[in-house]
């Protein structure tokens, strides 16, 4: 039995210690905000926060989580930074499909919660691991700026 | 299994949904799942809407949304008719039925969602407006001539009435509808008015629910292996290492597959490297990618079938005219294979169980899908049940069956519900890919530079052939769209096609054949305007008198300073569409990167789709569209090598990312002209427009995609 801490909860799990935090959420835990999309590192469409990092939750082996705090996005809608960057997501109409999104946000959260006004140049490096097979990426660039209050699109 | 109405709402499993701070977004939400309370509907105009004793207003929507935005448009067409805000409608996602919508197909591709429609759409709305206009009128002895509909109510101006429509559900409801009350031609309030997308609020909260999201009581996961080379077979599997794995409960063969059935996905992705299977690779195992290319140059070289309307000129008259030439032009292009990589790869949920089947899966064509499915099942269509789900991504991949089929394959031998994931890599590999192009194209010029004779021949794969080969006649009239007609005036035009296929399978992918010409037509009328000296939108525009198209070059050039010179290091380049009935032309600006050969600043796009339903829909469209562009002109290919595909994941199928998108503007030209399709045509104009400014930077003429690669080599 493998013990982890997901938005606040302690869920005892009785799984490998190599199964990814990705499948513990979502096959194990039922929670499928978090997305599936490479499985490989290569997308960002797994993005959670460990201990308020984004991390790739298909490259996490659960085992390595131990007593670090994993939050999703089914918890970010009670964060101040998640509710701002939410509206924000809204009102700048970005999702499409939508299934990068949860992603997408919970890295632009974490990003927005060391740099409250990121730069354009920040946002690029940053957000350049998650990507967006709808081409939403104007509109993410935007509403990272609505949320942090800068309101001002890359010229 | 059969009759029950299962039809599910995929967006929230929360009865009413709300976005944060904003009332704006209160939609009322069915739940999710079979046995959750609806209320009854008691007015039921047509298989579209109904009302219930609230007056609350419900869409089963006809088409399918996979991120375009039909979701939000067609409620749009529903409100505009039905005097309500979108977002008081309840949106569900019906179970797939071929017929069900009458003429209205529920298969949803090739930017045909909204031109289809826009009159049976708002005509079942009208009609529900017409009968509890008539509701109204009866109940208050007046003609219903005299009433109108506002703001979800009945008014009789004379007298100053008004009746709530949930006051009028029970009499509408036992009433003959009047015929085909009219649809408004002006004046609306809904349809052309910017709408926020009604999906938003679910999706960034983690809450919208796709086919992988999918869960049941006892289901199983399971995941699986292909033949890695087109067209081999299972040689051998090493079970007992797969059933040793922790969670794993069966193994599934196939002919040409094996699955690996767990507790959850992980444990099926364990136990299939477990397995190790081996294969029999068949007669594809040598097929490489230079001798499939050898193999459609070759084919080029025959004669193809006309595809002109009534045969057109013939040889002999095209070379008459092209004998008027005072220069000939030619040129050959080829484009690469294309997977779709949809964000979220394949999946489907299957129940096998009763002489049928209950499939839960995101697919663009719910009601085909579930006749084929019932045929692989060799049971009638009422024995299955297709309950689909919002998709992370179509682009023509989910109008294929396959996934579905697949996982019923798996099905039959599993006496539970099972979810079949495709890993990424598998997705990558066992898709059916964009078609690779080989073309022809010769142009004669008179003095002044213009064209007075053209020949174009296509050689490439028939994907019409192949799903519809009781109608082909020799030319894929898909592949040939926006080649036989393009933007402009061709005095003497001959357009050739040659099916030849390869090993490799091939389908739609967002574009489609409009996209494969557009990016012929227009690089090559682009080499037209620099061999006559010409300027590339100032030539265009010569060679048409249509005022729409002459519209959208004018206001690309005014709206990207195309007049002025571009900045230092900059070069810009145009394309011109007019394909699904939209007109698009595009401005794009670039400069010299170190790493992919060119850096894409910016992109301004001006578009006339006739009648614009979603503004801020055709926006995100055209952006979307783009950046969708973007990364097949700079960076996609698929290649084959030992008869299977070298790609694997999304290292070595690069998307465009964050840092490397342009800034894009969006121009919509106003009109109340029919409407146009929007999914694929910021995708076909991008591609040329990026070829044509990277010749305009460079010198170098793309002739071969992508363009990363022959600008690196
Ligand atoms: S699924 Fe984890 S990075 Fe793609
Ligand atoms: S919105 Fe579809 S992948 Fe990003």
């Amino acid at each position: 039995m493998t013990t982890v801490n997901v938005n606040g909860v302690d869920h005892q799990v009785d799984v490998d210690d190599d199964m990814p935090l990705l499948w513990v959420v979502r096959d194990v835990l039922g929670m499928t905000g978090t997305k599936f999309g490479c499985g490989a590192g290569l997308c960002g469409a797994c993005t959670v926060h460990i201990d308020g990092e984004a991390q790739f939750a298909c490259q996490t082996p659960i085992a390595s989580v131990g007593t670090s705090k994993v939050t999703t996005i089914e918890a970010m809608k009670d964060s101040p930074i998640g509710k701002a960057v939410q509206e924000a997501w809204i009102d700048t109409d970005v999702v499409q499909c939508g299934y990068c999104q949860p992603g997408q946000i919970m890295r632009a959260c974490a990003m927005i919660a060391k740099s409250p006004q990121p730069t354009d140049a920040e946002i690029d490096e940053v957000m350049y691991t998650n990507l967006c097979r709808c081409g939403c990426y104007p509109r993410i660039r935007a509403a990272i700026h609505k949320a942090t209050g800068a309101g001002k699109v890359a010229a | 299994m059969t009759g029950a109405d299962t039809d599910t709402m995929a967006i929230s499993r929360r009865g009413l949904l709300r976005a944060a701070g904003a009332s704006a977004f209160a939609i009322a939400i069915r739940f999710d799942g079979a046995g959750a309370a609806i209320a009854p509907a008691s007015f039921t105009p047509n298989a579209m809407l109904s009302i219930n004793a609230a007056g609350a207003i419900s869409l089963s929507l006809p088409k399918t949304e996979m991120g375009q935005g039909v979701y939000t448009a067609l409620t749009m067409m529903i409100a505009e008719e039905m005097e309500v805000t979108a977002q008081s409608i309840a949106i569900l996602l019906p179970d797939g039925a071929t017929g069900r919508f009458g003429k209205v197909t529920q298969d949803t591709g090739g930017s045909t969602t909204i031109r289809e429609c826009w009159e049976p759409v708002r005509q079942a709305a009208a009609d529900a407006r017409g009968a509890l206009i008539a509701a109204a009128a009866a109940q208050w002895k007046v003609a219903p001539g005299e009433c109108s509909a506002t703001d979800g109510q009945v008014i009789h101006a004379a007298s100053k009435r008004a009746l709530p429509y949930s006051a009028l559900v029970a009499s509408a409801a036992t009433m003959k509808l009047p015929e085909k009350t009219l649809v408004k031609t002006s004046g609306y309030k809904v349809i052309g008015k910017p709408q926020h997308r009604l999906d938003s609020p679910a999706k960034v909260r983690g809450e919208a629910e796709y086919g992988i999201d999918v869960r049941l009581p006892g289901m199983k996961v399971a995941t699986l292996a292909q033949a890695p080379v087109f067209g081999g077979t299972l040689d051998s599997v090493n079970e007992a290492a797969a059933m040793a794995v922790k969670g794993v409960v069966q193994v599934v063969r196939l002919p040409d597959a094996v699955a690996v059935v767990a507790d959850h996905y992980w444990a099926a992705r364990k136990g299939l490297e477990a397995l190790s299977p081996t294969w029999k690779d068949g007669t594809n195992a040598t097929a490489s990618q230079a001798a499939i290319m050898a193999s459609y140059a070759k084919a080029a070289q025959g004669e193809g079938a006309s595809a002109m309307a009534e045969g057109g000129l013939d040889a002999a008259m095209m070379a008459k005219a092209m004998a008027g030439a005072t220069k000939k032009i030619s040129a050959v292009y080829e484009q690469p294979f294309l997977a779709h990589a949809t964000m979220e790869p394949g999946n489907c949920v299957v129940h096998v169980k009763d002489g049928g089947c209950e499939i839960w899966t995101g697919t663009q064509i719910p009601g085909s899908a579930r006749d084929e499915a019932a045929k692989a099942m060799g049971v009638p269509a009422d024995k299955v049940i297709l309950h689909n789900r919002l998709m992370g991504g179509g682009f023509g991949r989910r109008l294929e069956p396959d996934y579905i089929l697949r996982a019923i394959e798996v099905g039959k031998q599993v006496q539970a519900p099972v979810k079949l994931i495709w890993s990424r890599e598998e997705d990558m590999q066992h898709d059916l890919y964009r078609p690779f192009y080989h073309d022809a194209i010769e142009a004669g010029l008179d003095a002044d530079g213009k064209p007075i004779a053209w020949t174009h021949k296509i050689t490439g794969s028939s994907i019409m052939a192949r799903l519809y080969p009781q109608y082909y006649k020799g030319v894929d009239a898909d592949a040939v769209d926006g080649s036989v007609t393009t933007p402009y005036t061709l005095p003497a035009q001959r357009v050739e096609f040659i099916r030849h296929e390869s090993a490799v399978p091939t389908s739609w992918w967002r574009g489609v054949g409009g996209a494969r010409s557009a990016f012929v037509v227009e690089s090559f009328i682009d080499e037209l305007a620099h061999a006559a000296g010409a300027d590339p939108i100032a030539y265009r525009r010569s060679l048409t008198s249509d005022p729409r198209t002459q519209a959208v070059l004018d206001m690309v050039a005014e709206k990207s300073g195309w007049a002025a010179p571009a900045p230092a290091g900059r070069a810009r380049g145009v394309a011109l569409i007019h394909t699904w009935d939209t007109y698009m032309a595009q401005v794009v600006e670039v400069e010299k990167h170190p790493e992919n050969g060119v850096k894409v600043v910016k992109v301004t796009a001006v578009v006339d789709c006739g009648q614009p339903v979603n503004p801020m829909g055709i926006e995100a469209q055209i952006e979307g569209g783009v950046i969708f562009g973007l990364t097949a002109a700079l960076f996609g290919e698929v290649t084959v090598a030992d008869g299977r595909i070298e790609q694997s994941n999304f290292h070595d199928y690069r998307l465009l990312r964050i840092s490397e998108a342009p800034v894009i503007e969006t121009h919509i030209i106003p009109s109340s002209q029919t409407v146009g399709g929007m999914g694929e045509p910021p995708v076909a104009t991008i591609v040329p427009a990026l070829a044509n400014a990277v010749f305009a930077l460079t010198g170098k003429r793309i002739r071969k995609l992508p363009i990363a690669k022959v600008l690196t080599a």
